[in-house]
């Protein structure tokens, strides 16, 4: 397991400079000019020549990306053009607020989606079934930003409940981190608990219908425990998958819920940095949730073993 | 463990879990001593003169200072001056600080730090280039006074020191003064009324600026960028909420106080609300530019840039970028600001006709009837994606066929630098805007200069248009900037360097606990206070 492990985490080097030369070619070849958006519009072209020079960009590709890749590789990932700050200073300002939307958006989600799944199978073609579908074709339909102004607008505006926008650091006690929390989480997890709600289900009717599910119920094993016991664990391999899977959903899903509900996460980061062609910035954050997303993969590999003796590393 | 003593520890946790009691009533009035405001865009830098930005001057004017600041009236008041005097050949001026003036770092403001300053400045700025030009020396006297020689009179120069129009001459300390004007300063330390926090600074979500014990306000009533800045916050909390519809959704529920630009199809939500006041944010609004490349054809042919200017309808540009609401636009045959002195719509009657047939008959005349033109439109912005619907009809209407590039507003940033025809990635046509304030003047913006290879993008070249700028700079009264500025829109008309899309405003909103707001080019913050909240403002 351990050699494993080792072997998967040495196999991300190559996919991590893959991902660092595939984004800083496509940010050097895409159009736009960080320097003309600094200067304003009250700058002549001249002093956008001179402030592209300062910044270096005019260098050529080969020298810019070899200097960045050698800072990245001495573990700094550079300054931002604009703020002047740095991206590492940047990126952990921003990562507590996405990193608590994330984790709490996939709780709720999994607490309601996999039960509602094992409901929908275990009362295939109910009115309860059928409910679950719904709100699963709601879940893939409605964007993500009208499920949040809705939410906005009957929760805090119209019912003063909670508020509309912006995020309180769990050091600012559990309720106000909750508060702020709720309707981002609620918003961005509708399309997740869809997801997962539905991938239970439908690997829960395929293992409902095997032969071990009947013998255990001719054997008298009570239904609850044929569900969650004997059926759930065998379907856990698909859920585990597509929850995994899902982390890719949440990073999209982030930009937008943060931008609605003005949550000063990495999502919002990164837009802003697009827009404003920060380069370093947008290499940055891009390698980080290159790095989460092959490291929670990782960890779905490992959870296979859990729910499956068979697997081996 | 006793029930009792369970619940009660239990209670505690949740106490203390659920942040404590309610706010008591002290905590509430030194919420009153916080005013939260959402600007009009992100706060990316903090360095005035390495970036032209509109945001970041209107965050600098709260911690930075000037030696001057014009007023409402136009006129520029001694502000960290005391007053100056001029030579009777108008060559020398000699500046006098006024006593007391201090940094946030609590060192004194010296005439060395001012004259850094001021050289940094000019070097970014065209009106200070413009003094530069004629600059024979600038030095300090003593610690508290410093002088401007000139080698030709440049009666604008007191002006210069206190426009409103970026960049504005801001003082800083000489170390940070030093700084290249092509690279931006590190640290944020002005003289100004508030202290910028840079510990709590987070770009893109907050900033946070603290009150200065040491200002020394002016004894004179506030106007604008002058007068006695007396402030009646400890902090006032930037909070940068991009999405119009969450902004407005804030201000209603009490969760920020003030909203610089409060979007028009929202308007009539915030009017309706009885908690919230909408009004004009700045009475000198802005001014749509439909700007041409005037170096390859079709438009470095001037009956064809005519033929644009006949052919658009203000009324039209202005409906798509602000809606019927007619408050908030006005169809002006002028590159200047209307309501400012020296305005005037001498020599705009083409810019009036909105005659499709003429224009169409002057493309024919040109030879350019069916002619391709690239546009480039930032579609992401909605004043330039308007502008640019507007155009791409007008333009089919009047003969030309329209190659319309749908893009990103930082795409426009860049192609519109380059100087090559279309083919090798240049354009024909862009849309942007100006401030009101950058075109109270003929010699304000860069984007009225017809002066060739140092103009702005376009790049046109015409004597008559740059010579009526170069008079302004030189006219020594109003009634002969008056006459200048007639024969600068007639020029400018005439050559049509662009085509000015008509004067449009926009919306501020505040909750009605602030009183003080005043409508002026940039949120003055000096004056206005906060009475008690009626929602709690968490988070």
């Amino acid at each position: 397991m351990l050699g494993h492990i080792t072997r998967r985490v040495a196999a991300t080097i190559p996919v991590m400079l893959f991902v660092a030369f595939f984004i800083f070619s496509l940010l050097y070849m895409a159009p736009g000019d960080p320097a003309a958006i600094i200067a304003g519009d009250q700058a002549s072209p001249s002093d956008i020549a001179h402030i592209r020079a300062s910044l270096g960009l005019d260098r050529p590709f080969v020298v810019r990306f070899a200097d960045w890749l050698w800072q990245v590789l001495h573990g700094n990932l550079g300054d931002s053009i604009f703020t002047n700050l740095p991206v590492a200073h940047m990126i952990a300002q921003r990562i507590e607020p996405t990193l608590s939307l994330m984790v709490l958006t996939t709780l709720i989600s999994v607490l309601i989606a996999v039960p509602l799944g094992v409901v929908a199978a275990w009362k295939q073609g109910s009115f309860i079934d059928r409910a679950v579908m719904v709100l699963a074709v709601l879940g893939f339909s409605v964007p993500v930003f009208v499920i949040g102004y809705v939410l906005a607008y009957i929760f805090a505006l119209k019912l003063g409940w909670l508020p509309v926008q912006g995020f309180v650091p769990i050091s600012g006690g559990v309720w106000p981190f909750l508060r702020t929390l709720i309707l981002p989480s609620a918003a961005l997890g509708l399309i997740y608990v869809a997801l997962i709600a539905r991938i239970t289900r439908a690997t829960m009717l395929e293992v409902l219908s095997q032969d071990y599910v009947r013998t255990a119920r001719a054997k008298g094993v009570g239904s609850r425990e044929v569900l969650f016991v004997h059926a759930l664990k065998n379907a856990a391999v698909p859920i585990v998958t597509v929850i995994g899977n899902g982390v890719a959903l949440l990073i999209g899903g982030a930009v937008v819920t943060e931008t609605v509900f003005a949550i000063p996460g990495l999502g919002r980061l990164t837009v802003d940095a697009i827009l404003r062609r920060d380069y370093p910035v947008i290499q940055g954050v891009v390698l980080l949730f290159s790095v989460t997303y092959v490291l929670v993969n990782l960890l779905v590999d490992l959870l296979y073993t859990l729910f499956d003796p068979r697997i081996r590393y | 463990m006793k029930r009792r003593d369970f619940l009660r520890s239990g209670a505690g946790v949740a106490l203390a879990a659920s942040g404590g009691l309610a706010v008591p009533h002290v905590a509430r009035g030194a919420e009153n001593r916080v005013l939260r405001f959402i600007p009009q865009a992100n706060l990316a830098n903090l360095d005035p003169i390495w970036t032209t930005l509109y945001v970041v001057r209107n965050a600098s004017v709260l911690f930075f200072d000037t030696l001057y600041g014009v007023d409402s009236s136009f006129n520029p008041q001694p502000q960290m001056c005391e007053g100056h005097t001029v030579s009777s050949d108008g060559l020398t001026y000699d500046f006098k600080l006024r006593p007391g003036l201090k940094w946030h770092d609590k060192e004194p403001v010296l005439s060395k730090d001012c004259v850094a300053s001021l050289t940094r400045w000019m070097v970014r700025d065209n009106m200070g280039q413009m003094i530069k030009t004629r600059l024979a020396e600038i030095a300090p006297i003593d610690d508290r006074s410093f002088r401007i020689r000139l080698n030709q009179p440049f009666p604008k120069l007191v002006y210069a020191l206190g426009k409103l129009g970026t960049p504005i001459a801001f003082m800083m300390p000489e170390r940070m003064a030093k700084t290249d004007p092509f690279k931006p300063i590190t640290e944020y330390v002005g003289s100004g009324p508030f202290k910028f926090r840079k510990d709590e600074w987070i770009p893109g979500a907050s900033a946070v600026f603290e009150r200065f014990d040491g200002y020394i306000p002016r004894q004179e009533a506030p106007s604008w960028l002058s007068g006695g800045k007396v402030v009646h916050f400890d902090r006032v909390e930037w909070k940068i909420i991009p999405d119009a519809a969450t902004a407005s959704a804030a201000l209603q529920n009490g969760e920020v106080d003030w909203w610089e630009t409060a979007s028009a199809d929202l308007a009539p939500i915030l009017k309706a609300n009885a908690s919230l006041n909408v009004d004009i944010a700045d009475p000198l609004g802005n001014i749509g530019d439909f700007r041409m490349n005037h170096l390859f054809p079709p438009f470095n042919d001037q009956r064809v840039r005519l033929a644009a200017l006949i052919g658009a309808n203000q009324a039209d540009y202005l409906q798509a970028i602000t809606g019927t609401d007619t408050n908030l636009w006005k169809q002006s045959a002028s590159f200047l600001t209307p309501g400012t002195p020296l305005y005037t719509e001498f020599g705009g009657d083409n810019l009036k006709r909105h005659d499709i047939a003429a224009a169409r008959k002057l493309i024919e005349e040109a030879g350019h009837k069916g002619t391709k033109v690239n546009m480039i439109v930032g579609t992401d912005v909605p004043i330039a994606k308007a502008q640019g619907d507007v155009t791409a009809d007008m333009l089919t209407k009047i003969g030309l066929v329209v190659d319309y590039v749908n893009t990103d507003w930082g795409t426009v940033g860049a192609r519109r630098t380059q100087k090559k025809p279309v083919a090798d990635g240049g354009w024909n046509i862009f849309f942007t805007w100006h401030a009101g304030v950058d075109c109270t003047t003929p010699g304000a913006n860069p984007a009225f200069f017809a002066n060739g290879d140092k103009a702005w993008f376009g790049w046109p070249t015409s004597a008559p248009v740059q010579d009526t700028i170069d008079a302004w700079f030189d006219a020594p009264d109003l009634a002969a900037e008056q006459k200048v500025a007639r024969d600068f829109n007639k020029a400018s008309m005439d050559f049509v360097t662009f085509v000015p899309t008509g004067f449009f405003k926009g919306y501020q909103s505040w909750r009605k606990s602030l009183s003080g707001v005043v409508a002026a080019p940039f949120p003055v913050v000096w004056g206005v206070e906060k009475k008690a909240c009626s929602r709690d403002p968490s988070p």
